[in-house]
C-alpha cells in the first residue's frame, strides 16, 4: 500500500512562507509528477514528504497513519536522489545492499533481491564495481536498484534524469515507467521538464510559487488548462498567447491557441511574415512574424514544406482549439 | 592545467626551483651531515661538506648521555594520545556544524578557533597549579589532555572542512535507506572522510610532536618528550655541533620519515583544509 | 517532530568540544583574573593579600613592557611579511611545470616537520654563531667581519628564524590556490592585451587573496605565542623579550604571579583584539 495524504502542509524557512497551506492526495500505485520550474517549491514539497525537511503545520498521512513525526528512516518509502548520492567507498552490491542492511534483513534474502534488482536493471556484470566506475545511466540504476530492494510504500524521484544527456534520458524515461508498470508501486516524480511530466504521469501536480495550480492527467491539462501558467507550461512548443482586439472578438483577455492546431491555409484568417523556419524533417515550426497581434506566432507544421525566411503565410486556428482566459489568467469555461 | 612551455624555459624554471628547495632544505640537511662528523670536523674551518670520515660515535654518545628512547615514546603517547582523544572529540562535533548547521555554528567555529588565540602564557600559572592540585605534573596524561584541548579547536575546524566537501544528499540518502545517526556517521560519512580524517590526524600529530611550550613547562624527567630533550642541549653542550646535530636529527627523524611516507596526506593537511 | 528530534541530537554531539573548550577557557581565565588582583608570591610567602589595580599599573608602567609589545609586533609583522611575500613567489614558480616537482615540494615543506626547538638550537648554534657558524665562515670567505647575529641583530635574526620554520606553510596554502586559478581568465587576460604583470596584480593576486587571509590568520594565531625560539636562542635578551615571554619571565622565573598574571590578562586583552579583527576577515571570508 501506499497512499500519500497531504493536508493543510505548509512550510516555512524562517520568515518566508515557501510552501502555503495544501492539500494533496496520491493513491496507492499511482504515478504522480510534480512539474513546475526552478523554485515552484516542488523538490521540499517531496522533501517534506520524504521527511528529510520538518513541516512547519499541517499532517503528511501515509496509508492514513499520521507520519509528520516519523523520522525518515522509519516512513518506508525509498527515495533517488538527483545526484544519485550513492556511496562512493561501497560496491555496487554493498550500495544496493544497505537499506536492507540497515533493516537487518537476512543475509540470504538480501542476495536474492540483489540479484533479482540486478537483473531486471542490466547490472549484474557490474555489482562488483565502484560507483565511481560506472556511467551516468548505470550510477541511475545503481540508485533506483538500491531503491528498489527496499520494497518500500512508494517512491520518491528528485528531478533523477537531470544529470543525463538528452539520448540516455529518453531511455531512463521508459525504463522509470516500464517499473512502475511492472511494480505498480506509488511513484512521486519532481522534474521540471514538462515532457517527462507528459510522457510518464497518471497524474501531474502543477506548482508554482509553492501553490496547486493545476491537478489532473497529462490530457487534461492538455485539453483544459486551467489558467494561463499552466497552459503556457503544458505543451512543446509552448501554446501562443493571444491578447488585445484578435482576443475582444473572442470575448476574452487573452487567448491561446496550441502551434499543432494551426494550418498553413490559402483561405487563413491570419496572415504573417516566416521569420525562421525550423526544419526538424518529422515537423517544421515557423516562427512568424507582423501577424498584427504582437509578437512571433509559433505554427507546427508537416515535416517537408519549402517555406522559408520572407515567405507570406495565411494560417488557420482549427475550430474549438482556442483557449480563452479572463483578465486574471483563469480559463472562460 | 598548465601550459606548454618551451624546453629552455622549463630547465630555467627547474634550476631555479630546485635551488631554492635545496637552500630551504639546507639547514635539515647540514645538521644530518654534521651529526656524521666528529665535533673537531664539525667546526672545521673551512666547512667540510661531505669530505669527512663519516661516524656515527655521535649517536652513541647521545644515546648513553641521556635515554633518547624512552624520550621518543613519551613523544608518540603525548601526540599521539592527544591527536586520537581529539579525533573522538571532534568528529562528532565537526559532523553536527557541517550536517546539522545553524545559525550559531559560524559563531561556534571562530570561537573555538578563537580559543587557540589565548596566550597560553596568560594560563599558564593557574594550569601549573590544577597540574599540582591534580598530581598531573610531569606526568604522560596530564600533557595528552593538555595538547588535546589547544589542538581541538584546529581538528575540529578541518574536519569541519572536510565533511563539507562531502554532499550532504549521499547522508539524506542513507537517512532514507533506514540509517540510524550511529550508522550514518560510521558507515557512510567516517569511510568518505577517510582521506581528510587521515589528514588531519597527521597535521595534529605534527603539531603535537613539535608543542613546546606545555611540553617544557609541565614535564621534568618522567614524561619529558623530545622538545625537552632537544633543550637540555640548548648552551654549553650546544657548542658540541656534532653531537647537538646527532641529537637534533635523533628529535625530528620519525616526523621526517612520517612526513616522506604521507606526502600526499599531509600536503593537504598542512593547508589546514582551508583551501582547496 | 523528525528532523527537529534529529537537530536535538546533533546540538547533543557538539556538547563534548564545546564544554572542554569552555572549561579550557573559562577555568584557568578566572583563576589568572583572581591572581591578577592579589600579590602572590609563591617564594615569598604566597598569597599575601589584595592587591586591586598595582599588578596592573606595575606591569604597564614597568620599562619593560611597551618594549615587549614592540618586540611582539615586529617579529609577529616580519614573519608575516616574509612569509607571505616569499611565498607567493615559490608558489608561482612551483606552479610552472618543472622536473622533480614532488621533490622540490618536499623539499620546501621540510622546514615544518622540524620542531622549534631544534630549529632555534641548529640556527644559533651552526649557522648564526659568530665563530664557528657557517655563516661566520661565509662571511671570512668573502673577506667580511662575522656578524654576532644574535646579539648585534637579535631581532631580524629571530625573524629569519621563524620565517624559515612558517615558509613552506604559506607556500603551500598559496601553491594550492595557484593551481585553482582558472587558466582560461588568465589566456582572456592576454587576448586583452594584459602584459604579464597586469595579469598578476589583477588577476592572480586577487584570486590569492583569500589564501593570504588564511595564511595570516593562522600564522598570527602560532606566532603571537612563539617561545621556544627565544627560550633557545636568546633567553629573551638583547631586546628580544616578548610580550609571552616577560610575562612567563614574571611567573616562572621572579616567581611573582600576581604580576605575571596581570600581564598574561593584557596578552589575553591584546590577543582579543587581534582575534576580533582577524575573525572578521575570515567570517566573510568563510562563506566564499
Amino acid at each position: 500500500m501506499g497512499q500519500i495524504t497531504l493536508e493543510r502542509v505548509s512550510k516555512s524557512f524562517g520568515h518566508t512562507e515557501v510552501i502555503p497551506p495544501l492539500d494533496l492526495t496520491i493513491e496507492d500505485g499511482e504515478f504522480c509528477v510534480f512539474v513546475g520550474p526552478s523554485g515552484c517549491g516542488k523538490s521540499t514539497l517531496l522533501r517534506l514528504i520524504a521527511g528529510l525537511d520538518d513541516i512547519t503545520s499541517g499532517a503528511v498521512l501515509i496509508d492514513g497513519q499520521d507520519a509528520s513525526d516519523v523520522p525518515p528512516a522509519k516512513r518506508g518509502l525509498a527515495m533517488v536522489f538527483q545526484s544519485y548520492a550513492l556511496y562512493p567507498h561501497m560496491s555496487v552490491r554493498k550500495n544496493i545492499a544497505f537499506p536492507m542492511r540497515m533493516a537487518r534483513i537476512p543475509q540470504d534474502e538480501q542476495n536474492r533481491r540483489i540479484e533479482a534488482a540486478a537483473k531486471a536493471l542490466n547490472l549484474t556484470d557490474y555489482l562488483d564495481r565502484r560507483p565511481g566506475q560506472l556511467s551516468g545511466g548505470q550510477r541511475q540504476r545503481v540508485a533506483i536498484g538500491r531503491a528498489i530492494v527496499r520494497e518500500p510504500s512508494a517512491f520518491l524521484f528528485d528531478e533523477p534524469l537531470s544529470n543525463l544527456d538528452a539520448a540516455l534520458r529518453v531511455g531512463m524515461r521508459l525504463e522509470i515507467s516500464e517499473l512502475h508498470e511492472r511494480l505498480r508501486a506509488t511513484m512521486i516524480y519532481v522534474t521540471h521538464d514538462q515532457v517527462e511530466a507528459m510522457t510518464m504521469a497518471d497524474k501531474i501536480v502543477v506548482l508554482r510559487a509553492g501553490h496547486i495550480e493545476q491537478v489532473g492527467s497529462p490530457l487534461e491539462l492538455y485539453r483544459t488548462p486551467r489558467n494561463l501558467f499552466v497552459a503556457g507550461f503544458i505543451g512543446s512548443p509552448k501554446m501562443n498567447l493571444i491578447g488585445g482586439n484578435e482576443a475582444a472578438r473572442h470575448d476574452a483577455h487573452t487567448i491561446g491557441i496550441r502551434p499543432e492546431h494551426i494550418d498553413v491555409s490559402e483561405d487563413g484568417c491570419w496572415q504573417g511574415t516566416v521569420g525562421v523556419a525550423e526544419h526538424l524533417g518529422s515537423d517544421t515550426f515557423l516562427h512568424v512574424h507582423g501577424t498584427g497581434f504582437g509578437g512571433t506566432l509559433t505554427v507546427r507544421t508537416t515535416g517537408e514544406v519549402t517555406l522559408a525566411h520572407g515567405d507570406t503565410v495565411r494560417l488557420l486556428p482549427r475550430a474549438g482549439r482556442i483557449h480563452r482566459f479572463d483578465a486574471s489568467g483563469l480559463r472562460i469555461v | 592545467m598548465a601550459r606548454a612551455v618551451t624546453p629552455r624555459r622549463k630547465a630555467l624554471n627547474t634550476a631555479l626551483a630546485w635551488a631554492i628547495g635545496l637552500l630551504i632544505f639546507f639547514p635539515i640537511l647540514w645538521t644530518i651531515l654534521t651529526s656524521f662528523k666528529t665535533e673537531a670536523e664539525a667546526i672545521a674551518s673551512p666547512p667540510l661538506f661531505l669530505n669527512f670520515d663519516w661516524t656515527l660515535e655521535n649517536y652513541a654518545v647521545v644515546q648513553e648521555r641521556s635515554d633518547y628512547m624512552k624520550f621518543l615514546l613519551n613523544s608518540v603517547i603525548i601526540a599521539g594520545g592527544s591527536t586520537l582523544l581529539g579525533i573522538i572529540v571532534a568528529v562528532p562535533a565537526a559532523w553536527s556544524m557541517a550536517f546539522v548547521p545553524s545559525r550559531r555554528t559560524r559563531d561556534i567555529l571562530l570561537w573555538m578557533l578563537s580559543t587557540k588565540m589565548l596566550p597560553a602564557v596568560g594560563v599558564l600559572y593557574p594550569i601549573y597549579l590544577l597540574f599540582i592540585r591534580l598530581g598531573l605534573l610531569d606526568s604522560r596524561a596530564g600533557l595528552v589532555v593538555v595538547l588535546m584541548l589547544i589542538n581541538l579547536p584546529i581538528i575540529v575546524w578541518m574536519l569541519y572542512t572536510y565533511f563539507r566537501e562531502i554532499p550532504g544528499e549521499i547522508l539524506e540518502a542513507a537517512r532514507m535507506d533506514g540509517a540510524g545517526l550511529r550508522e550514518e556517521i560510521l558507515y557512510v560519512l567516517t569511510p568518505m572522510a577517510v582521506p581528510g580524517i587521515a589528514s588531519t590526524i597527521l597535521l595534529n600529530f605534527i603539531l603535537a610532536w613539535n608543542e613546546a611550550f606545555w611540553t617544557l613547562n609541565l614535564t621534568a624527567a618522567d614524561a619529558a618528550p623530545l622538545t625537552a630533550f632537544i633543550a637540555s642541549y640548548s648552551s654549553p653542550e650546544g657548542l658540541f655541533y656534532a653531537k647537538l646535530s646527532a641529537a637534533s636529527t635523533m628529535a625530528i627523524a620519525p616526523i621526517l620519515i612520517l612526513g616522506w611516507f604521507s606526502q600526499k596526506q599531509l600536503v593537504r593537511g598542512l593547508t589546514f583544509g582551508a583551501v582547496k | 517532530m523528525a528532523t527537529r528530534h534529529f537537530r536535538s541530537t546533533a546540538r547533543l554531539m557538539m556538547a563534548p568540544a564545546v564544554i572542554l573548550l569552555l572549561g579550557w577557557m573559562l577555568v584557568p581565565l578566572t583563576m589568572t583574573l583572581w591572581f591578577s588582583f592579589r600579590r602572590y608570591l609563591p617564594l615569598r610567602g604566597g598569597d599575601l593579600g589584595w592587591a586591586g589595580f598595582d599588578n596592573y599599573v606595575r606591569f604597564v608602567t614597568s620599562g619593560a613592557f611597551w618594549p615587549s609589545v614592540q618586540t611582539t609586533l615586529i617579529i609577529v609583522g616580519g614573519v608575516l611579511v616574509i612569509t607571505v611575500a616569499l611565498g607567493v613567489v615559490l608558489a608561482l614558480l612551483l606552479d610552472q611545470p618543472i622536473w622533480g616537482q614532488g621533490a622540490v615540494r618536499i623539499l620546501v615543506i621540510a622546514p615544518f616537520f622540524v620542531m622549534p626547538t631544534v630549529s632555534a638550537l641548529v640556527w644559533k648554534n651552526m649557522f648564526m654563531d659568530p665563530v664557528n657558524g657557517l655563516f661566520a665562515h661565509l662571511w671570512r670567505f668573502f673577506g667580511a667581519e662575522p656578524v654576532a647575529w644574535l646579539s648585534d641583530v637579535p631581532l631580524a635574526s629571530i625573524v629569519v628564524i621563524v620565517s624559515w620554520q612558517w615558509l613552506p606553510f604559506a607556500t603551500l596554502i598559496l601553491l594550492t590556490a595557484v593551481q585553482s586559478l582558472d587558466r582560461e581568465q588568465l589566456e582572456a587576460a592576454e587576448m586583452d592585451g594584459a602584459s604579464p604583470l597586469a595579469r598578476f596584480g589583477f588577476i592572480v593576486l586577487p584570486h590569492l587573496s583569500r589564501a593570504i587571509t588564511i595564511v595570516v590568520l593562522i600564522q598570527t594565531i602560532f606566532l603571537l605565542s612563539i617561545f621556544a625560539e627565544i627560550f633557545v636562542t636568546t633567553g629573551g635578551a638583547f631586546g628580544t623579550r616578548t610580550l609571552t615571554y616577560l610575562i612567563y619571565q614574571r611567573v616562572l622565573e621572579s616567581q611573582n604571579v600576581g604580576l605575571g598574571s596581570a600581564g598574561g590578562v593584557y596578552a589575553i586583552i591584546l590577543a582579543n583584539i587581534v582575534a576580533i579583527f582577524l575573525m572578521r576577515i575570515v567570517g566573510k571570508n568563510l562563506d566564499r
